[in-house]
C-alpha cells in the first residue's frame, strides 16, 4: 500500500521500493510488483536489494503519511458498509453482513471494490469469508470468496502462515510436517495445545468460526458543526441572531457532552444568490456557554451584507479545546468572565495577538528582560523586582552628540537642548554572547541615569567599544 | 483629595493628561486602583512601556496592553473597555485631537462602566468633553529625583491648582511638597 501511495503521485514503471531505517540498517519497507518479480521482498537489506537489481528506484518511507492514507481509505470504505476497521498497517477489514445485496451480491461487490481501487492505482488483494480469520487468510494467501459454511474447504490448502501465527510457531509446525491448515485440523487438539500453547488453536477456531472475533470499527471524529436551512430568506440582524442562537444551543450541547470548549467559531451565511458571508469569532478562552457567545457575535453579524436574503446558516467550531466540567462554587474563580469577554470583543477588532501582557524574562538586556505574550493565551505571572532603576518608557536608541566616557554636559535630544544636572552610573551591561543581536553589535554599554536641569530624566548609554552616546529611555 | 487619593480626579469620568510626565501620572494612578488596568496605544509607536520601570508604580500583572491598528480602532477599543466595566482604569495614548462627539462618547462610556479613562494627549490638543486636564512635568530637584509638577489646567467641577509631588518608592505613594519658593534648596526654578 505504501509504495502504491507514493507511485500514485509519481508513477515509475520499473522496480521501486520504499526504504525504512530499522536497527541501524536501511531495509526495504514496501516494494512494487516489478520489484517483487526480480526477487526483492519486504525486510530485505537495501544494499542487498541494489546488488540484485541495480536499477532499483527508492524513496524513504513516510509512516505518518501512510497512516493518514489508510485512514482516508477507511473513510472511503464507508460506502460499502459501516463496520470498517484497520488490519495491520496496510489492510482494512470490513464486516459486510447485510450490505452485500445493495451491490448485487458478494461477487459484484468485490469486483466493484477491485475496479475502483485499481483505478485509484492501488494493488489490491481481496478475500471474503464467514470469519475474519478466514478472510485474512484468503486475502493474503490466494484470493477468493469462501461460500457460506465452506470456509475450511476453501482455506484448507493454504499454508499454516495464513492463520496469523508468529514465525517461530510456523517453523515449529512445519518441522512437524504440518504444512497446511487441513493438516492442522487433522491433528488431535490436545497434542497441539500441549506442544504450542493455546494460541494456535485459538487462531484456527477464529478462522473456522468456532470462536467469535469482533471487528472494532474506528470511531468517527466528532464533528462540531451544525446548520440550519430556512424556508424563507431572512435579512434582519435580529432574525439572524435568533437563528445563530438556535445553532449555538445545539453546538454547545454537543460540546458539553464531549467536555470541549470552542476557541474559534465560524458562522457561514449563505445568501439566496449562493454567495457566502462568513463571520469569524475568536474567543479569548475556551467557552461553551451559548448566551455569552451569542452576545459576542453581535458585532460580526451586524456587519454582514444580507443582499437579497439569507436562507442557510452553518456554524462550525473550527478550533476546540478541552474544557472539563468545573465545580460551581460560591467562593473563588469569579470575575474573569467579564475580562475574557472583553478580550474577545477587542480581539475581534484589533486581533487577539495585539492584546498583550508582560511576562518576566531572565535577561539583563533591557529590551529582553520581559516577554510580550498574547493575553488570551497566557496567565498573569511573575514577580517584578526593582533591583536597578529602570525607565518607565523605553524606545530604540536615539543618538545624541557627545564624546568621552562621562555624560555630556549639554546635549540636544528631540530638538530640545538639555543641560545635565546630576548623573548616576555607570551601570555596565554586556551583550549576551550566546545570542546574536543586531542592536548590540556595538558591544558593551555603560548606562547612565541623567537628570537634566530642564526636568527630564533620561536613560543614556555610552558604548566604549564604538564611542557614541544614545538615549534609550525616560524615567518618570 | 478624593477617594482614590488624587485631587479632583473623579472616577467614572474621562480625563486628559499632557506633558512629559503624563505616563508616570497614569502609572501612579493605576497603581492606586485595585482592579486591572488597560493601556491602549497605536501599534506603530516605537516608544513603549518598560515593565520593570512600570513595576515601581504599579504591578505589571494587573496590566494589559492593546496595540490598536489605527485611530478608529484605538478609540473603539477605548470606548468598549470603558463601557465593559471590567477595568478600573483605562489609559489611551492619543495622537490627534478628539472631536466633541468622540470625547462625549468616551465620557458616557466611562460613566456606564464606572471606570476612569485617562487619555494621554499631545500638548494643546485637549477636548472640550474632558472632565479635567492635567499638565504633568518632571522638575529638577537637587535632593530628590522623583519630583514632578502636576498642574490642573481644566476642571469642569472645581477649581484649578498646581501641586508639586514626590514619589515615595518604599511606601508606594505620592507625597505632596510645598511650593517652589518655600522648599529647601530650591535654587533651580522649574522650566
Amino acid at each position: 500500500m505504501a509504495s502504491d501511495r507514493v507511485l500514485r503521485t509519481r508513477p515509475v514503471d520499473a522496480p521501486f521500493a520504499l526504504t525504512l531505517r530499522q536497527n541501524n540498517t536501511e531495509r526495504l519497507y514496501c516494494v512494487n510488483w516489478q520489484a517483487e518479480k526480480v526477487g526483492l521482498h519486504r525486510g530485505m537489506g537495501f544494499s542487498d536489494a541494489r546488488a540484485f537489481c541495480p536499477d532499483l528506484q527508492s524513496r524513504p518511507a513516510n509512516l505518518q503519511a501512510d497512516q493518514r492514507f489508510q485512514q482516508a481509505l477507511v473513510r472511503w470504505s464507508g460506502r460499502y458498509c459501516p463496520w470498517v476497521g484497520l488490519e495491520g498497517a496496510d489492510g482494512l477489514v470490513l464486516n459486510i453482513a447485510g450490505s452485500a445485496h445493495l451491490f448485487g451480491g458478494e461477487a459484484a461487490m468485490l469486483s466493484d471494490m477491485r475496479q475502483k481501487l485499481t483505478h485509484a492505482g492501488l494493488a489490491v488483494q481481496l478475500g471474503l469469508a464467514d470469519t475474519r480469520g478466514g478472510a485474512w487468510a484468503l486475502a493474503r494467501f490466494g484470493e477468493g470468496v469462501a461460500p457460506v459454511n465452506e470456509t475450511l474447504k476453501q482455506i484448507g490448502a493454504l499454508p499454516i502462515a495464513s492463520l496469523r501465527l508468529d514465525g517461530q510457531t510456523c517453523i515449529g509446525l512445519q518441522r512437524l510436517g504440518v504444512r497446511s491448515i487441513a493438516d492442522l485440523v487433522a491433528l488431535p487438539r490436545a497434542t497441539v495445545t500441549r506442544r504450542f500453547g493455546p494460541g494456535v488453536l485459538l487462531r484456527l477456531d477464529q478462522a473456522l468460526g468456532d470462536q467469535a472475533e469482533e471487528i472494532s470499527p474506528l470511531p468517527d471524529p466528532p464533528l462540531y458543526a451544525v446548520r440550519m436551512t430556512l424556508p424563507e430568506p431572512v435579512g434582519l440582524t435580529s432574525d439572524i441572531m435568533a437563528g445563530t442562537e438556535r445553532l449555538l444551543t445545539r453546538l454547545c450541547a454537543r460540546l458539553k457532552t464531549q467536555e470541549q470548549g470552542v476557541r474559534v467559531l465560524q458562522l457561514t451565511l449563505r445568501r439566496v444568490d449562493q454567495a457566502n458571508q462568513q463571520v469569524e469569532l475568536r474567543l479569548a478562552r475556551a467557552m461553551r456557554d451559548p448566551v455569552r457567545i451569542l452576545a459576542l457575535f453581535e458585532r460580526g453579524v451586524g456587519e454582514v451584507d444580507a443582499g437579497f436574503g439569507i436562507d442557510q446558516m452553518r456554524l462550525e467550531a473550527v478550533q476546540v479545546e478541552k474544557l472539563p466540567v468545573q465545580q460551581i462554587s460560591h467562593t473563588g474563580n469569579r470575575g474573569t468572565d467579564g475580562l475574557d469577554d472583553l478580550i474577545t470583543r477587542l480581539g475581534n477588532r484589533v486581533g487577539l495577538d495585539n492584546i498583550i501582557r508582560f511576562l518576566p524574562a531572565d535577561s539583563h538586556i533591557p529590551e529582553r528582560s520581559f516577554i510580550i505574550a498574547p493575553a488570551a493565551y497566557s496567565k498573569p505571572d511573575g514577580f517584578w523586582p526593582v533591583l536597578r532603576p529602570r525607565p518607565l518608557r523605553l524606545f530604540p536608541p536615539e543618538p545624541i552628540g557627545g564624546t568621552g566616557r562621562a555624560p555630556p554636559r549639554r546635549f540636544r535630544w528631540r530638538r530640545m537642548s538639555l543641560t545635565t544636572a546630576r548623573t548616576t552610573g555607570p551601570e555596565r551591561i554586556t551583550p549576551e554572547w550566546w545570542l546574536c543581536d543586531e542592536n548590540w553589535q556595538s558591544g558593551l554599554r555603560d548606562y547612565w541615569r541623567v537628570e537634566t536641569r530642564q526636568g527630564r530624566r533620561l536613560w543614556l548609554f555610552y558604548t566604549p567599544q564604538n564611542p557614541g552616546w544614545f538615549v534609550q529611555g525616560e524615567f518618570a | 483629595m478624593t477617594e482614590n487619593g488624587f485631587p479632583n480626579l473623579k472616577s467614572g469620568r474621562s480625563h486628559e493628561l499632557t506633558g512629559a510626565a503624563a505616563s508616570s501620572f497614569a502609572a501612579i494612578f493605576a497603581g492606586g486602583c485595585s482592579g486591572p488596568v488597560m493601556w491602549i496605544s497605536e501599534g506603530w509607536q516605537r516608544e513603549e512601556l518598560h515593565p520593570s520601570g512600570f513595576a515601581q508604580f504599579c504591578d505589571p500583572q494587573k496590566l494589559l496592553l492593546v496595540k490598536a491598528k489605527g485611530e478608529t480602532d484605538l478609540l473603539a477599543s477605548f470606548e468598549e473597555t470603558l463601557r465593559s466595566g471590567v477595568m478600573s482604569v483605562v489609559i489611551a495614548e492619543l495622537n490627534t485631537a478628539l472631536g466633541l462627539t468622540a470625547g462625549r462618547r468616551l465620557q458616557l462610556a466611562a460613566k456606564a462602566g464606572r471606570a476612569t479613562g485617562l487619555s494621554i494627549i499631545p500638548e494643546g490638543m485637549g477636548s472640550n468633553a474632558a472632565e479635567t486636564r492635567w499638565r504633568c512635568n518632571p522638575l529638577y530637584d537637587p535632593d530628590d529625583s522623583t519630583l514632578q509638577q502636576w498642574e490642573l489646567i481644566k476642571n469642569k467641577s472645581g477649581t484649578l491648582g498646581i501641586w508639586d509631588v514626590r514619589w515615595n518608592a518604599e511606601a508606594r505613594r505620592i507625597i505632596m511638597v510645598s511650593k517652589v519658593g518655600q522648599r529647601s534648596g530650591s535654587a533651580y526654578p522649574p522650566g
